[in-house]
């Protein structure tokens, strides 16, 4: 059915709820609501979460902001949790020990610090393994929980904590590592990488796919945050939308290893756009770093036709 | 019923031989048989075989055996040395369907405390085992399944923790988590590793308790080790450990429950101190299920072991299967005319300090014998205990802390006689120079 977001704004509320402690202009939190209500209303789930800021900010002792059942153990080990959590199902379903007409569903959020880094080896043993769960990374750039420092999602020259932009040394050195590809090689039924754009659309259509299509998928989503960023609040959909036109974010999605551009911008925007409203990048606009942006466009050129190679090789007949 | 003739099966059946029917019966290590008359007979002599089932097992095999009875629901497990056997073992059991387990082949031990978690918290049974480094890569998760409530049972095969890198037996492993929450059970040999994880999850789970236990036993020394075992039937252990009923779990689709909060000032506290609370009930149920475990089996078993305690004059305090060489030890020593004893901790956590410090009172000296140094220059992890139970309790007897058995070095009964006659001494002088002692270290 095609996607109408007044019909599922209406008719699918929201389980993931208000006042929770989230910052104003995140973009985590219109990630989790999205991906939640792609469930099936009737459906029942099980949501696990790897420390970071989603966690402490949405189950505060004695308050949470999750309406299925949540479970959190520690930062490096969702995927883990999540694994045990769907095993027990498996296993209790088939002994009958669970109602044979309700179904569970099992999702785990994280942020790039926890699974790019710390939680990597985790998901990789989750997804290897087929545990039937979705593994959903909102991808913010950085280790924003701990106060800004850099993470092997940061992209490069980004200046971050621990990567501060000196007279020497301009920020980040490394490039981004591509999670989402490093995904793909487990040969998972479902890959995608996403963003909240386009009145949610493709966030929701993948997020759907995801958590109903059999096995361990896995979602990358673009998860802008304003303290990290330096962005005004207010701008987080603009922000998404330029990450997704400038080719910074491509947004695509690998089906039993074929792979499919979901969107492809007409006119492919210079990637200053994107970086010019983050202050984290403010210092590459400055006189005689002409070189620092011209190396960027180089990499998100290089990843972008990278991404059209394997479109077009995957899909040869 | 199987047809064939009396070969060596380690377990007693009933078989048919010269066309006629048979009941086999193994005795230590006798094979007897004879034949059966009648049906009457047969059922009865059925009965007797279900008393109890004799084997020969390895420590792991005992443990692999108990979880096959246990059927839990998930068990999740990483190998490692001397362990690996257990989910080695298990993993034919959910091959060949013996067992209902969903068998999650993790990637890492945190991972493995990780599933279990998630299991445990589902609702299921989950179990684990591991060893040494392997529980030190789970010591994150240690902390949180027992502050989470979650009654998951481990068997530990005890092994020096790195570094350096050693497989053999000394018990850093557990003495490393002895404050994480869990309640600690030790092993002397392959029978009671069996029991006490037959006995686990009755205590772990208990209302008053939900608390994760581990049951450790030596590594190598059991974990390898045949000895001769009494097997209860599967029908039994059943009913025993009786089916895992959750109050709260994420599964329940009726209830949605949230756990592992931001726990912070407000609350923190308090939940650590019911914590505390569950380990000080846990030392109740402990001996509940034990007097149950004795109506179906026989075998008495309590906080500890006292070993011809009740006369003697000088007493060794220590764990796991260093008490069979002490045993051994004290009956030679007997044999002379010496009053040793033996007091065999089974349960370190919680620690029963009242009841050790009453049990060694008596005595004129005290040894305490701990696998594992704390380097603090101020002796091992259970001769501290023991010592600050009975100052508690006010009882004062001249205690000596021996650190032994460090990454595998053998401990021989001579050495044992070593540590009595030194308490001897001590005995005879009223002098106890150095209470922070080594045994069977090159200086």
């Amino acid at each position: 059915m095609a996607y109408n977001h007044k019909e599922i704004i209406a008719n699918r509320p929201s389980r993931f709820t208000s006042g929770h402690r989230m910052c104003a202009g995140c973009g985590a939190p219109p990630v989790a609501r999205m991906v939640l209500r792609a469930l099936k209303p009737e459906d029942h789930a099980v949501i696990t979460n790897a420390t970071g800021c989603m966690e402490v900010s949405t189950f505060i002792y004695p308050y949470t902001a999750w309406t299925d059942s949540f479970i959190h153990t520690a930062f490096e080990c969702a995927g883990a949790t999540c694994a045990g959590v769907e095993a027990a199902y498996k296993s209790m379903k088939a002994q009958g020990k669970l109602p044979e007409d309700k179904t569970t569903k099992f999702i785990a959020f994280g942020g790039d610090g926890g699974t790019y880094d710390i939680g990597l080896q985790s998901l990789s043993g989750a997804m290897e393994r087929g545990h039937d769960m979705v593994y959903v990374c909102y991808d913010n750039g950085a280790y924003m929980n701990t106060g800004i420092q850099r993470s092997s999602a940061t992209p490069k020259f980004a200046d971050t904590t621990t990567t501060p932009a000196g007279t020497k040394i301009p920020g980040k050195m490394q490039s981004r590592k591509d999670l989402t590809l490093i995904m793909a090689n487990h040969h998972l039924p479902y890959v995608a990488q996403t963003a909240a754009i386009m009145n949610f659309k493709d966030l929701y259509e993948k997020s759907e796919k995801a958590i109903y299509t059999e096995g361990a998928c896995f979602l990358n989503v673009l998860a802008p945050c304003p303290r990290g960023w330096g962005y005004p609040t207010e701008m987080l959909m603009e922000i998404n939308k330029l990450a997704v036109e400038t080719c910074y974010w491509p947004l695509y999605e690998v089906v039993n290893g074929k792979y499919k551009i979901t969107y492809k911008p007409a006119k492919k925007l210079p990637i200053e756009e994107f970086l010019k409203p983050q202050k984290r990048f403010k210092h590459m606009f400055k006189p005689g770093n002409e070189w620092m942006i011209e190396e960027f466009q180089k990499e998100v050129d290089a990843r972008w036709e990278e991404l059209l190679r394997l479109e077009e090789i995957t899909n040869k007949e | 019923m199987c047809k064939g003739m009396p070969i060596w099966r380690n377990r007693n059946e009933i078989i048919l031989l010269f066309d006629e029917i048979h009941v086999i019966y193994h005795v230590g290590v006798g094979v007897f048989w004879r034949p059966v008359s009648s049906k009457a007979n047969l059922n009865k002599l059925k009965g007797e075989i279900k008393m109890s089932i004799r084997e020969r097992l390895s420590g792991n095999e005992a443990a692999a055996t108990a979880m096959k009875q246990i059927n839990p629901d998930v068990v999740a497990a990483f190998p490692i040395t001397p362990s690996t056997e257990i989910p080695q073992y298990f993993s034919s059991f959910v091959s060949n369907g013996t067992v209902d387990t969903e068998f999650v082949a993790v990637e890492s031990e945190h991972s493995a405390m990780s599933a279990c978690i998630g299991a445990e918290a589902a609702g299921a049974r989950a179990m684990t085992a591991t060893s040494s480094n392997g529980l030190s890569l789970m010591w994150e998760m240690i902390y949180i399944a027992s502050s989470l409530r979650l009654p998951i049972v481990m068997s530990l095969v005890n092994r020096a923790v790195s570094g350096p890198l050693n497989i053999h037996n000394d018990h850093s492993d557990a003495m490393g988590v002895r404050d994480s929450g869990w309640i600690q059970l030790f092993s002397e040999n392959n029978q009671e590793a069996y029991d006490n994880l037959i006995m686990a999850h009755r205590i772990a789970e208990n209302k008053d308790v939900l608390l994760p236990l581990m049951v450790c036993q030596d590594g190598f020394i059991t974990s390898h080790s045949i000895e001769n075992i009494e097997l209860i039937e599967d029908e039994k252990v059943k009913e025993f450990v009786g089916q895992y009923k959750p109050e709260h779990y994420l599964l329940n689709d009726k209830e949605p429950m949230a756990i592992g909060p931001l726990d912070l000032q407000a609350y923190l506290f308090e939940h650590k101190r019911q914590q505390a609370e569950a380990m000080k009930n846990a030392k109740k149920v402990i001996l509940e299920v034990a007097k149950d475990f004795e109506k179906m089996t026989g075998r008495k078993y309590g906080f500890f072991e006292e070993y011809k305690l009740e006369d003697a004059e000088i007493a060794i305090v220590c764990m796991n299967s260093t008490a069979g060489t002490t045993k051994y030890t004290i009956d030679k020593l007997r044999e002379k005319g010496i009053k040793a004893g033996l007091l065999k901790i089974r349960v370190f956590r919680p620690f029963p300090a009242e009841e050790v410090a009453k049990a060694l009172s008596n005595l004129k000296a005290i040894a305490v014998l701990d696998k594992a140094d704390s380097l603090n220059a101020a002796g091992g992890a259970l001769f501290e205990d023991v010592v600050s139970g009975m100052y508690v309790n006010n009882i004062h007897v001249p205690t000596v802390s021996y650190v032994y058995g460090i990454g595998g070095r053998d401990t021989k009964s001579d050495d044992i006689e070593k540590v009595y006659n030194d308490l001897s001494k001590i005995v005879k002088t009223g002098n106890i120079d150095n209470p922070y002692r080594y045994l069977g270290v090159r200086d």
